[in-house]
């Protein structure tokens, strides 16, 4: 099971992510501490948690680009509704969340499966549009600390077994999405749609129909990820996420996601989320600039791509090694 | 060229010949020991079926592929094309069944593009450009003004553009692959004004075509090809069609077929006028139970495309479907998948297989719904269901959790043709079931096939392939450009008369 979970190419992140944590705590004795470790998770479950929805996306030859739009209307939206209204329940508004960003998904998705429409265009357009929505709403108003009630601030950061609530919510969608992705029709129809279209096609697969519930997934998360967001840092505006859907994109690429659909794993988003988790929290204790950080996150992502693309090529001659393949390939050419 | 200065431009020195040409693929001989010549002046028809070698003889006289053997000599200089720049600068040149044209550039630009005359600065030389595309277009007889996009032109003028661009390059050697293929007749009546004049310039001109009318019409040679040989050559005014139509079919059966005769059941599908918008129309025919139920048919005559929407991948326009005697529409391959009906494609790489996933999740992927509950899937029904495949296909592979990616061509058929029969169908289309394989493997499959049909299932089998389509068969529907040119009982099936109802030459 442990070997099925982290194959070769998880197991290399793992030990890279080990080497960091070790080489960053010799400059900073109190950096791989169990608490300070628990912190780094905890920084990082959004991401985790919007690039598992940007996984599903991808691996159907896909990408949403407007997560974060939709992290910063939905956030704004139950900000202003928990402000409106104190005495709406948290579960409620936790609900309001999963639908609102359940329903932008959903837009983004029937633009992708009615009108065919490729989904990088679908879902500049909707970023735009959702973040623009997120001013009209407010006007442009913050909703502030001040506003939101205990219950909502408080609630991601209670601790359970020294991990907070936030962190807790993170492992819940990862043991979820390995399910759906694993064990579900819809996870195995997302790897088949991404794999080779045409086959899942054939093989009575509706390709548009499963691209529709994979963006369906990442709104959903996005929403959840809205409320959580504003719960953290306490405060609603327009500009909350501005630019993090290219850090989602960034995390699955580094967990060996392809771009081209088809490959990748649960594990492998996380681990890429968190390679940039670890990142982004060591840098500034060993005093390095955070424009400093963005040309080191750049960097590991064109050596992650490169090195994919190395991987992809060397299964390649594995197969023309094979006598019976190299046949098949002649006589197509 | 004025009309007075005919006599024709005859002579008896070929200005190309190939001699001895042999190409392997491995597994395949493509062409073995082919002699072919092309005289100035004269239209020479290159003639055969699918598969006979003659897109690979193109190829080779395009200097896209070098041949293993064999020899051409230009003009009596040996040559050698290693590159398609090449068999250009040796005035070869080929003008494409699908021409390869940009609608967005205008008309010179595709005559010219990427041999455009450059001024001394090293830029395009415009004028010049549009000039000679001007000439060239006249010297054709067409008005087409060179500075119009190529999208607002018909097809036929596409294809002067086409011819145009062919002759830009100093061409003396024109070869026509299926020119006429998407031609009404008043087109290809404009073509063949072309291809006179082509000739009467001296031009050596390889035509090919599946069509015995044109043939007739504008050639004055010819050559037989089969099974990658060529079986005959000479002038056109000396053979009837008849005997042509023979050398195009008339190899022995090499391998007996084991066609095993079952007792045919009950109908089990019957397809009532059945119609595409654009691709066929008013098929009918009815598949029996233990039947093995032939389509034969010219590449582009629509059976492909019959298949594809049984199976549900393009809706039809019209026509019913009764399955079992009850009427029922499919309009997914889900559906059809859940009534019974699975469809091998031709193309097994491209529709196939996902070669990313592990062998085990490529087989269960058609039968999800039956070995999954309440939408989960049970990993040990999906192994039980692919080991139960892989054993009866003899399957070679590590493991069944490895990416069907990683196996072989030969293993990945099996993986494909296993995943279909493991949703349990009644009636199972082929494709072209046996295209791109050895001859030993061609048995196997086609004892198979027998066995299937033995074991009850019913079976269309798509095939370009006349042995295979005349062994393997209980009946066999002929299409001929979209419409249904007869359907033969077995003991009405021969060679002649299949070819004969597919080529439209009765």
């Amino acid at each position: 099971m442990i070997r099925q979970l982290f194959k070769f190419r998880e197991m290399l992140l793992v030990i890279i992510i080990a080497i960091l944590l070790a080489v960053f705590s010799t400059r900073s004795p109190g950096f791989a501490t169990p608490g300070n470790l628990a912190n780094i998770f905890n920084d990082t479950s959004i991401l985790i948690i919007l690039a598992l929805g940007q996984m599903a996306v991808i691996l159907t030859k896909s990408i949403d680009l407007s997560v974060a739009a939709n992290v910063a209307f939905t956030g704004m939206a139950v900000g202003m509704l928990n402000a409106a209204h104190p005495e709406l329940p948290l579960a409620l508004i936790l609900v309001v969340a999963l639908c609102i960003g359940a329903v932008l998904g959903a837009i983004n998705g029937i633009f992708v499966w009615k009108l065919n429409i490729p989904s990088i265009v679908v879902t500049l357009g909707t970023l735009t549009i959702y973040r623009g929505m997120a001013f009209v709403l407010s006007g442009g108003a913050w909703v502030n600390a001040h506003q939101m009630t205990a219950p909502f601030l408080q609630t991601p950061r209670q601790l359970f077994l020294g991990l907070p609530i936030l962190g807790w919510t993170a492992i819940v969608i990862v043991a979820v999405m390995h399910l759906v992705m694993s064990r579900t029709f819809l996870g195995r129809a997302i790897y088949a749609s991404g794999g080779n279209p045409t086959a899942a096609v054939y093989a009575g697969i509706d390709v548009g129909r499963t691209r529709f519930f994979a963006f369906v997934i990442s709104g959903t998360l996005a929403g959840l990820c809205g409320y959580l967001w504003v719960s953290r840092y306490a405060v609603a505006y327009v500009d909350i996420a501005a630019g993090f859907e290219l850090d989602t994109v960034a995390a699955c690429v580094i967990g060996g996601i392809s771009t081209l659909g088809g490959i990748g794993s649960v594990a492998g988003a996380v681990l890429g989320a968190l390679f940039l988790g670890v990142i982004k929290n060591a840098l500034p204790v060993i005093n390095i600039s955070p424009f400093a950080q963005m040309a080191i996150s750049g960097s590991v992502i064109i050596a992650a791509v490169i090195f994919n693309a190395r991987q992809e090529r060397r299964r390649g001659r594995i197969i023309l090694r094979d006598r019976g393949a190299s046949e098949q390939i002649e006589v197509a050419a | 060229m004025n009309k007075i200065s005919l006599p024709e431009p005859v002579s008896e020195t070929p200005l190309l010949e190939m001699r001895g040409i042999s190409k392997s693929f491995p597994g395949v001989k493509a062409l073995s020991d082919v002699n072919i010549a092309l005289y100035p002046g004269r239209v020479t028809a290159l003639i055969g079926e699918n598969g006979a070698g003659k897109s690979t003889l193109v190829k080779i006289l395009t200097g896209i592929y070098e041949s293993d053997e064999g020899d051409i000599q230009v003009d009596g200089k040996p040559v050698v094309f290693t590159n398609a720049q090449d068999a250009i600068d040796f005035g070869v040149t080929a003008i494409h069944q699908e021409t390869v044209l940009f609608d967005e550039l205008s008309v010179a630009e595709n005559i010219f593009l990427g041999h455009a005359p450059k001024t001394r600065l090293g830029l395009v030389d415009w004028k010049a450009v549009n000039a000679r595309s001007l000439a060239l277009l006249h010297s054709l007889e067409s008005n087409i003004d060179p500075r119009v996009r190529l999208k607002d032109l018909s097809i036929a003028q596409r294809h002067l553009v086409a011819i145009a661009r062919a002759l830009s390059v100093d061409a003396r050697i024109v070869i026509m692959d299926e020119p006429t293929a998407a031609l009404s007749r008043k087109e290809v009546d404009d073509l063949f004004q072309i291809v006179k004049r082509l000739k009467a310039q001296g031009k050596a001109i390889l035509f090919i075509s599946h069509k015995f009318d044109e043939v007739y019409e504008i050639a004055d040679h010819y050559a037989v090809f089969r099974d990658g040989k060529a079986v005959g050559s000479g002038a056109l005014a000396d053979v009837g069609q008849d005997e042509i139509v023979k050398l195009m079919v008339g190899r022995s059966i090499e391998h007996a077929f084991p066609k095993v005769d079952i007792p045919l059941g009950e109908t089990v599908l019957s397809v009532e006028n059945y119609t595409h918008p654009t691709e066929f129309r008013d098929i009918s025919f009815a598949l029996r139970k233990g039947e093995i139920f032939g389509i034969y048919g010219l590449v582009g005559a629509g059976r492909s495309e019959i298949c594809q929407s049984l199976f549900g991948v393009t809706k039809p326009s019209g026509g019913a479907l009764k399955l079992g005697g009850k009427e029922i529409v499919i309009s997914s391959p889900s559906d059809a998948i859940k009534a019974g009906i699975v469809y091998v494609p031709e193309e097994r790489g491209r529709h196939g297989a996902v070669l990313q996933l592990p062998i085990y999740q490529n087989i269960s992927l058609p039968s999800l719904t039956r070995t999954s509950r309440s939408g989960f899937l049970r990993a040990a029904e999906e192994f039980a269901l692919a080991r139960k495949y892989a054993e009866r296909f003899d399957l070679r592979a590590a493991a069944l959790s490895v990416p069907v990616g990683t196996l072989s061509g030969g293993n990945q058929q099996k993986v494909v043709i296993g995943k279909w029969l493991a949703t349990q169908p009644k009636i199972l289309i082929l494709d072209e079931p046996t295209k791109g394989i050895d001859i030993g493997s061609k048995a196997a499959v086609h004892a198979f096939i027998s066995e299937l049909a033995g074991e009850g299932l019913s079976i269309i089998m798509v095939s370009s392939e006349l042995p295979e389509i005349l062994g393997m068969s209980d009946r066999v529907l002929v299409m001929r450009e979209g419409l249904s040119a007869g359907i033969f009982e077995r003991s009405q099936l021969n060679a002649e008369t299949l070819v004969r109802a597919a080529t439209g030459n009765a």
